[in-house]
């Protein structure tokens, strides 16, 4: 194994509620749902109507711009309803489980023996498709393109994620031969491995290259590990997928069923036991934080973790690429001279609260935003937890004065929301960095396609 | 508390748009959010967010400057008592420089935030707090002697001027309260520089003492008399100057505190001393005038110097916005002090002339920074290729 990259820069909000390393107990709810809005730029053309009968794996909608990548159903039964918000766009295609989890058969496959066009055919043609994610941009991988490389991130560092070493256990065979599938789309497959932890499912992998981060969040999240290996230049592409995505894949050529089961970490401070549930992709987390959450006061339900994760009712459903739930306070009430008291409940980087004095305590963080927007005034503060040599500030001000020359020459193509969450964590001035990023995303795909 | 908030509940609908006094809702939106964070929560992006806001963060500015305001309330009732040739308690010193130091103070703020305010209802934003550290640091930055219509006027020059025809805080190109410091210093050239107005009452004073001149101990220098001014007492604070700046040790305290609380680049005020220094080493070298033959670490203790390194270089607006930059803009404003002191004997302020010089000139330093990073990715474009 090569030597391992030091990441100095960067986070670990020290949350309280992590997710012990047991297997909890839970019911797969009735309702599951498939959200658009969880893949970038993608328009989607819904396939079945309201009442029509589906099996996992059948196609809900596919992307009017992209007609081969399909999305499926996670489980078997009707379509019950077609959520839309503003202007008719779909939020939430539900579908209404019959508990028999019938399934169609893709056929099962030795990725060994399988040319590249029919592992793309079958990957399409299951739904599995969209498990690909491009860098830059995160959008979609492109079926026609091949990329310079695919990277998968086998840590997550985000505030309270759940172990991979923990969730990949008992499921080597599945990963492994879903890397086989991997090494069949691109040239070159990287993994990035925590340096503090045993790794054993992704060392014993053939034909891949590892790399060894050590330090705090971000050196998780894939961008960064890019980042530190293989920086994406200008017109290159390489795609990304997570590790428990992989299992699936290698699933599908083992059984031939696409299976949306994955392992979700149930966490955060207002969870009674946080712990982790055999749960399914796109499945209501009613089913899993029914009894097990503290009811005190009004509670913020998130499928993902604190930073990037998406805001949820108690009964909406786990998003496609996440793998833990976080429930923390709402934080929706005022609080008397806040912004002055010493605050040793209270968590900051600066040491402007006494709570710096206390440093192995853990939190117990709302979502209020502490605070009111304004201009920015303190300087350093995004580059301080964002290890990459880019210029977050000036990034920013690219963005927001749409200077398209100037986001290329300051790193968009290497940056993706995720990599910003911290920096907007820590930002003085409360602005909403990611919101601001994607908008560049957006205007630079509108731009330069 | 409960009570409190009702109260203030009671209010908003008169206050919010389309009430009775509308024109009044900054007002009430600034006093609503000093007295209880408010209850929003985040929409998109993060969940949660760090604990620290704008608001905190300017305080802890202003407690950063309590050593130095303090200390300057007593070294005026001292210098004052000194001039009168009068002994004097502790207690003496400190009620003359209240009753001289509060009413600036209070001009200064009331001035300041009233525009604050003003603007903030015209501009439909809220109140932002960098006003609470202008008020704090015009007083401090100016002699004793200044009568009170010059803060009001320099106050406001420095919020209308220096601020808000810029887009308000974060937006300015100046620190505010130097320019306020500059436009007094040009406006009202008489009242603002000589030898009796850094001491309170001197102007108005019979019988001085025998060679007592009220002089600065830079203002001595020139004449060659820095020895009238032993180290010691500049670095402490025993000299006359501006309100808040005599004293080098508590602005050092001052300095700990935003360097430990993170809100102060260090960068900055290291190599702004640094920078100091070293000019001040080379001009000992070379030695053609009295200033120059003032020893280096002397330099640094003298007027507004050890101020303007902690409490307005450090200014993240006005400053260079990279982490490399801030050494190199840090670096040049103690060059630049100096060697404007040591050239230009008639402008022996130099601190704030070069501190607006490179306020000036930070984001030319940015630029380069910012374009050393894009080259860095364009090469590695290359090499890869």
């Amino acid at each position: 194994m090569s030597e391992v990259i030091k990441i100095k820069k960067g986070l670990d909000i020290p949350l309280k509620g992590k997710s012990e390393k047991v297997f909890g107990q839970a019911q797969l709810p009735g309702l599951f749902a498939v959200k658009p809005t969880d893949f970038h730029g993608i328009v989607p053309k819904m396939v079945v109507k309201e009442g029509d009968a589906v099996k996992i794996g059948s196609v809900l909608f596919y992307d009017k711009y992209h007609p081969e990548v399909k999305f499926v159903s996670p489980v078997s039964g009707r379509l019950k309803s077609v959520n839309r918000g503003e202007r008719r766009r779909i939020l939430e295609v539900i579908v209404e489980s019959d508990g028999q989890d019938d399934f169609i058969d893709f056929g099962a496959a030795d990725p060994l023996n399988s040319e590249r066009a029919s592992i793309v055919e079958k990957l399409l043609e299951s739904g599995a498709w969209p498990y690909l994610r491009q860098r830059p941009y995160d959008v979609n991988a492109n079926s026609a393109d091949t990329p310079k490389a695919i990277f998968v991130s086998g840590f997550d560092s985000a505030p309270l994620a759940p172990d991979m070493d923990f969730v990949l256990t008992g499921q080597e065979d599945e990963l492994a031969t879903g890397f086989e599938v991997l090494k069949k789309l691109a040239p070159e497959v990287h993994v990035g491995i925590s340096s503090s932890s045993a790794s054993k499912v992704f060392t014993n992998l053939k034909g891949v290259q590892i790399h060894s981060f050590d330090g705090p969040h971000p050196a998780g999240n894939v961008g960064v590990q890019i980042h530190h290996t293989i920086p994406i230049n200008k017109g290159e592409k390489v795609w990304v997928i997570q590790p428990q995505a992989i299992v699936s894949i290698g699933r599908l050529f083992l059984k031939g069923k696409h299976d949306f089961s994955r392992v979700i970490a149930l966490n955060g401070s207002e969870v009674v036991k946080p712990s982790y549930y055999r749960y399914r992709l796109g499945a209501s987390v009613s089913g899993l934080i029914k009894n097990n959450v503290i009811n005190d006061e009004k509670l913020r339900i998130i499928s993902g973790n604190v930073l990037t994760g998406d805001h949820i009712e108690d009964d909406g459903y786990i998003g496609f690429n996440h793998s833990q739930v976080t429930v923390i306070p709402e934080g929706d009430k005022h609080e008397f001279l806040g912004w002055i008291l010493p605050g040793l409940e209270k968590f900051s980087t600066s040491r402007t609260f006494f709570s710096w004095l206390r440093p192995n305590k853990e939190y117990r963080i709302d979502a209020n935003t502490k605070g009111g927007e304004r201009a920015i005034v303190i300087s350093g503060q995004y580059d301080s937890v964002l290890p990459m040599d880019i210029l977050a500030e000036f990034l920013i001000k690219a963005i927001m004065i749409e200077d398209i020359d100037k986001m290329e020459q300051l790193g968009i193509y290497e940056v993706v929301e995720e990599d910003l969450a911290l920096s907007e964590f820590v930002d003085t001035s409360k602005i909403e960095i990611q919101s601001i990023l994607r908008k560049g995303i957006d205007l630079m795909i509108k731009e330069l396609g | 508390m409960k009570a409190l908030r009702k109260i203030l509940d009671n209010i908003k609908p008169h206050v919010s748009k389309g009430g009775r006094f509308e024109m009044l809702h900054s007002t009430y939106d600034a006093f609503e959010t000093l007295l209880f964070v408010p209850d929003r929560t985040n929409k998109n992006g993060v969940h949660v967010r760090d604990a620290i806001d704008l608001k905190r963060t300017m305080m802890m500015v202003v407690f950063a400057m309590i050593p130095a305001l303090v200390f300057g309330i007593w070294n005026t009732g001292y210098q004052h008592h000194l001039a009168l040739g009068e002994s004097a308690s502790f207690f003496d010193n400190i009620l003359h420089g209240v009753l001289r130091v509060v009413p600036i103070l209070v001009v200064s703020y009331a001035t300041a935030l009233g525009l604050e305010f003003g603007f903030a209802q015209m501009r439909k934003h809220e109140v932002n707090e960098g006003v609470l550290v202008s008020g704090m640091l015009i007083p401090l930055i100016i002699p004793i002697d200044t009568p009170l219509w010059m803060v009001a006027i320099a106050t406001a020059f420095a919020i209308i001027i220096g601020k808000e025809v810029f887009g308000g805080t974060g937006m300015n190109i100046w620190n505010p309260a130097l320019l306020a410091r500059a436009f007094l210093f040009f406006a009202y050239p008489a009242q603002m520089s000589g030898d009796i107005v850094w001491i309170s009452g001197l102007g108005s004073m019979e019988n001085l003492p025998d060679g007592f001149s009220g002089a600065t101990a830079l203002a001595a220098a020139v004449e060659g008399n820095i020895s009238n001014f032993s180290f010691m007492d500049s670095f402490l604070g025993f000299i006359p100057g501006s309100i808040g700046e005599t004293s080098t040790l508590a602005i050092l305290l001052g300095a700990m505190f935003l360097i430990i609380t993170g809100v102060g680049s260090w960068k900055v005020m290291l190599s702004v001393f640094v920078g100091g220094y070293l000019m001040a080493l080379v001009f000992n070298l070379m030695g053609l005038n009295p200033l120059m033959q003032v020893e280096a670490h002397h330099h640094l203790v003298l007027g507004g110097f050890a101020f303007g390194a902690v409490f307005m270089a450090t200014d993240p607006v006005s400053a260079t916005r990279t982490e490399q930059g801030k050494w190199i803009y840090g670096f040049l404003i103690g060059v630049f002090a100096i060697m404007i002191r040591v050239f230009n004997p008639a402008y022996p302020e130099g601190m704030m002339l070069a501190i607006l010089l490179m306020n000036t000139f930070a984001p030319l330093i940015d630029h380069f920074v910012v374009q050393a990073n894009i080259k860095r990715r364009l090469n590695r474009a290359v090499v890869k290729a």
